[in-house]
């Protein structure tokens, strides 16, 4: 069997980014909770915030591990399978790599140590400082890959000569068109991955009677920030649609199934998209809302997939993740605010919205993976817009090769996604074990050192 | 070519960064590479122990693996390709060995206690797939990725080489972090590496020229002779010191606790600065040169300015880290 080698180190990459984002998405904002843990717990003195701040921190730390060896394994993947990447715009893409581990991976990965082992060995303003070092190099690592990765999708600040790119202008190639949105987007949505685990572990305890004042004080934590954040996100998205329509009008069409140039244009609720025909098969669709929502005028011009051909991306996957990701946007706001209202009102979940709540943990995991297909399919057939197509970066390695090295990551990521979801919930449950008998004299002995200082 | 030519010593400074990332790598990688593999002999107690040691450090520790990597990728885009193209199997085998040791790492102590012992052997294994990956493709690399039985003999030969030396430095670290029935085990434990160590770095220094013809004219020669003369000088030197050393740990007052790894590092170095000799100025051997290799000047200043703020201040906490935490280990706590 022959397979195409393009494909397959597609699909390979696509694996591996896929696996890996789950991790980040959650460090990023993770990071920023256990500061607030921390800090609550400096304001109060109430130790039930230091023991949600150890109960996270452990699972940081295993999201932060597996999140740096397998970004370890992406940094080789670029030399492995897409040399002609670095070789067209290794220049631009380079300094921004660079920065990144200089600036955000050395910060991160070295006070990580501080903060999770240091807490009995360091003053305590000194560990404070440590848990901000950490969540700010999480969050600078994300701003300097999400500069690259829009540079890629809105490419601007440089001149190609002989056929690599050449930086002209630092600042336009970092604060690039689709940058700020595409920052924000990130960012919240990390925000609200983030949230809903926090949530979801949470009320998996509280439902198995682990009624420790952590466990109230984590859930309310998680649901109150989602609401917040969830709104924000809903409108920063919308932003970030609009912006696409104006740099990247051709994923716009994909993703909303837009064969042909029209006005009054309808929003496709549901659709079969088909290619061959250029229609969408039993569709369900709003009447001018697309023209509405894109151009905010209901007769407004949206641009179809007949303006790009053999330019644009696939339809379906970009038509379809995209509405899995505002799907489960939509239930993200329905869950958050009425857990929030019941919350405030009752001080207490009902006993359905706390089963809800535990699948909804991943729900920002779907919504980041989703969103991130619209993006990286949408910019198909290119790998940086308009300058360099995908398969003109691809290695020359033979398909067996890249067909072992696959085999072996999709096992690996298999199992170790099952393994990591299998030992969160154990985790939860041995916390609360733990919180029954109270034996944790050291956690309560540390606490004491730290008020005594 | 004006500007290539104004700009003619970037290569080279960046060519040093990143000797000098991998060089910081294989040391502090190496010691928890090696700790990974020599916990296979370890007891359970010990284990918890071992993993202590390291606990706080590895993460950064593999982050100058990112660094030296990125310096190839961001300032040899076209050595980046051409090495790890070449490199392809064992790359990947690296990958997932690396992997499978971060994750095994965190999930022994937080999975359930049963799986505890299955983590502990994912550890092991990560480590050990990781360090002879790792010799693997250095082995491949001196060759120039030259093909066929004889080539991938040598590259396996490098591969347990490189573990012994792993294995070697992770003892020397075990000798000073840890006291008891452990630290003694580590002496025991390091005299084994070290003879693993001096008959592979034979071995390898002994064919390296004679499959390369190129590595033999540039070492014997007449002036080079004589001021390489000290690199096997100073090595022999230093592994008789190690052994003298071992011979005498543990001692009272645990005094001298640190020789072994001290002097383990200087062998490092010297090993290092042997090879990186041999290959100047290729950066792929008998292929491509370092200059010919490099991006545009501009990008490389940008990093440059870049690197030369942030390494004082990286090197500044990596410090303030190994200070907190210095001192015996104990069992990991999260407190």
């Amino acid at each position: 069997m022959d397979l195409d080698p393009t494909l397959l180190a597609r699909i390979q990459f696509a694996a591996n980014i896929t696996f890996h984002i789950l991790f980040p998405a959650i460090t990023i904002a993770l990071g920023w909770f256990l500061l607030f843990f921390k800090l609550r717990f400096k304001a109060t003195k109430d130790a039930k915030w230091m023991d949600v701040y150890f109960f996270w921190t452990k699972i940081f730390a295993l999201c932060f591990a597996i999140g740096v060896v397998t970004g370890i394994t992406m940094s080789f993947q670029f030399g492995t399978n897409w040399p002609g990447f670095m070789t067209s715009v290794g220049n631009i893409a380079g300094p921004l790599l660079g920065y990144e581990v200089l600036t955000a991976f050395f910060l991160e990965a070295t006070f990580l140590g501080i903060m999770l082992f240091g807490f009995k060995r360091v003053p305590s303003w000194l560990h404070s400082l440590a848990t901000l070092l950490v969540a700010l190099g999480t969050t600078l690592s994300a701003f300097w890959i999400i500069a690259l990765n829009s540079w890629m999708q809105t490419p601007v600040g440089f001149e190609m000569r002989d056929g690599v790119a050449f930086a002209t202008s630092w600042f336009d190639i970092i604060f690039n068109p689709s940058f700020p949105y595409r920052l924000t987007h990130m960012l919240l949505a990390s925000g609200l991955t983030a949230s809903f685990l926090i949530a979801g572990i949470s009320a998996y305890r509280w439902l198995r009677q682990d009624r420790s004042p952590a466990v109230m004080a984590a859930i309310k934590c998680g649901i109150y920030s989602a609401a917040v954040l969830i709104p924000i996100q809903i409108f920063v998205g919308d932003l970030h649609g609009l912006n696409s329509l104006k740099h990247q009008p051709q994923k716009i069409a994909a993703m909303e199934a837009l064969f042909e140039t029209q006005r009054g244009a309808p929003l496709v609720l549901f659709a079969l998209p088909n290619e061959e025909t250029k229609t969408n098969d039993y569709a369900i669709q709003l009447p001018k809302m697309a023209s509405l929502f894109l151009t905010h005028d209901r007769d407004g011009e949206v641009k179809g997939l007949n303006e790009f051909p053999g330019n644009h991306p696939p339809v379906k996957p970009v038509f379809w993740a995209f509405r899995i990701m505002v799907g489960t946007g939509i239930l993200m706001l329905i869950f958050s605010w009425s857990a929030a209202w019941c919350l405030a009102r009752r001080n207490s979940l009902p006993r359905f919205l706390a089963i809800g709540l535990i699948p909804m943990a991943f729900s920002g995991w779907l919504a980041t993976e989703s969103g991130w297909y619209v993006t990286e399919i949408g910019r198909q057939p290119w790998l940086v817009n308009g300058v360099l197509k995908t398969v003109d970066a691809v290695a020359k390695v033979p398909s067996a090769m890249i067909g072992i090295s696959l085999t072996l990551y999709l096992i690996l990521y298999a199992v170790l996604l099952v393994a990591f979801i299998t030992t969160l919930f154990y985790m939860a449950r041995r916390a609360g074990e733990k919180g029954k008998d109270d034996s944790s004299p050291s956690a309560g002995q540390a606490i004491v050192e730290i008020i005594a200082e | 070519m004006e500007i290539f030519a104004n700009g003619a010593w970037l290569p080279l400074i960046f060519a040093f960064l990143m000797g000098l990332s991998m060089l910081i790598y294989s040391v502090l990688d190496g010691y928890d590479l090696g700790v990974g593999v020599l916990m296979r002999r370890a007891t359970d107690e010990e284990k918890d122990r071992m993993i202590g040691s390291i606990g706080p450090f590895w993460d950064a520790n593999e982050t100058w693996l990112v660094l030296g990597v990125g310096i190839l990728l961001i300032a040899f885009p076209l050595a980046h390709g051409v090495i790890l193209t070449n490199l392809y199997l064992p790359v990947a085998f690296m990958l997932i060995g690396l992997v499978l040791r971060g994750v095994a790492f965190d999930f022994r102590a937080k999975a359930k206690i049963s799986h505890k012992a299955v983590w502990n052997r994912v550890f092991f294994g990560g480590s050990l797939v990781t360090g002879f990956a790792q010799g693997y493709m250095l082995g491949g690399y001196i060759l120039g990725f030259k093909e066929g039985w004889l080539a991938i003999g040598f590259a396996v030969l490098v591969g347990f080489c490189v573990i012994a030396g792993y294995c070697l430095i992770g003892a020397g670290w075990l000798i000073m972090k840890t006291d008891g029935e452990l630290q003694r085990k580590a002496v025991k434990w390091a005299k084994l590496s070290l003879r693993g160590t001096v008959i592979a770095i034979a071995l390898i220094s002994l064919a390296t020229p004679l499959v390369s013809p190129r590595i033999f004219e540039k070492w014997f020669t007449m002036p080079s002779i004589l001021f390489l003369l000290p690199i096997p000088v100073l090595t022999a030197g230093l592994v008789v010191m190690i052994e003298v050393m071992l011979r005498r740990l543990p001692m009272v007052g645990d005094r001298f606790c640190w020789v072994p790894f001290a002097l383990t590092v200087g062998v490092f170095v010297l090993c290092f600065g042997g090879l990186a000799f041999s290959f100047y100025p290729y950066i792929v051997p008998d292929q491509l040169k370092i200059v010919d290799a490099a991006s545009a000047p501009e990008s490389l200043v940008i990093i440059l300015v870049g690197a030369l703020v942030v390494l004082p201040v990286l090197i500044g906490y990596t410090f303030l880290a190994y200070k907190i935490f210095h001192g015996k280990a104990k069992d990991l706590s999260y407190d």
